[in-house]
């Protein structure tokens, strides 16, 4: 699974980072059928998770109200410099992780 | 005369405009259909109207992906935060689109995505915060196509 995460590299202490992601993936929503007349199981990326320096500062369970490839934005605070770890999984049990270099100054 | 109809007209679409602002000002429409799942998130505790804001295109062509932009006030202090955003649908086959959890470290509770929709119909968004309190806001968004009408 693909994804797309803009974070700013270099932040001041204290200061907000705007953290924004998008992952590639088609949220099928299981009311769907294929050209057999068949079921297309349901398939989304159902949580989200992003660790700062190991800490969890933000969490997302999502269904399938949620679009496909999807896109979050949210916030967190700089408290120092390290990593944002993001992990996801989906309906099908494929995982996905990523990590973001962060530069906090100051 | 064609002064007076000028008249007229802007009488007309000033009062369309107050009827406009009512309907923004209306109390929660959707809660009643969604009650079940508001009591699985409150727990039988009060839901109060405000604090959240929920901004939605008012009318979006196709419910396929309309954005969401969820802003809640609060200090995020740890005194005090959001610890849980949950967005419901009124008409979704499933009315639970999404949970967001957040913490003191995040500064600032505010959250943006991309909804699918299905059909016209009012947004809930249900703040869950620290002191224990529920605070909730709706928008209503009108949808031409739905999202769970497949165009193929």
């Amino acid at each position: 699974m693909l994804a797309r995460i803009q974070v700013p590299s270099e932040v001041k202490r204290g200061e907000l980072i705007t953290v924004r992601l998008a992952i590639q993936h088609p949220m099928e929503t299981g009311f769907r059928y294929d050209h057999m007349g068949r079921v297309i199981p349901k398939n989304v990326v159902n949580t989200l998770t992003c660790r700062y320096n190991g800490v969890e500062v933000f969490r997302a369970e999502m269904g399938s109200g949620i679009s496909a490839n999807p896109y979050l934005q949210f916030y967190t605070r700089a408290v120092a410099s390290g990593e944002l770890v993001f992990d996801w999984a989906d309906d099908a049990g494929e995982r996905a992780s990523e990590r973001v270099a962060i530069t906090v100054i100051g | 005369m064609l002064n007076r109809s000028r008249r007229r007209f802007l009488a007309a679409s000033a009062a369309g405009a107050l009827i406009g602002h009512a309907r923004v000002c209306r109390a929660l429409p959707a809660i009643d259909g969604l009650k079940p799942v508001v009591e699985k998130i409150t727990g039988g505790a009060d839901l109060r109207e405000g604090r959240v804001t929920v901004d939605v295109p008012h009318l979006s062509d196709n419910g396929h992906s309309v954005p969401l932009k969820i802003t809640v006030t609060s200090a995020m202090s740890e005194r005090e935060y959001v610890r849980a955003i949950h967005v419901l649908s009124e008409k979704n086959p499933r009315p639970i689109i999404a949970v967001f959890h957040l913490n003191p470290q995040c500064g600032r509770a505010e959250i943006a995505t991309r909804v699918r929709l299905n059909g016209a119909q009012n947004l809930v968004v249900i703040a869950a915060m620290s002191d224990g309190t529920f605070w909730a806001s709706s928008a209503e968004v009108i949808v031409t196509e739905t999202a769970c009408l497949d165009a193929t």
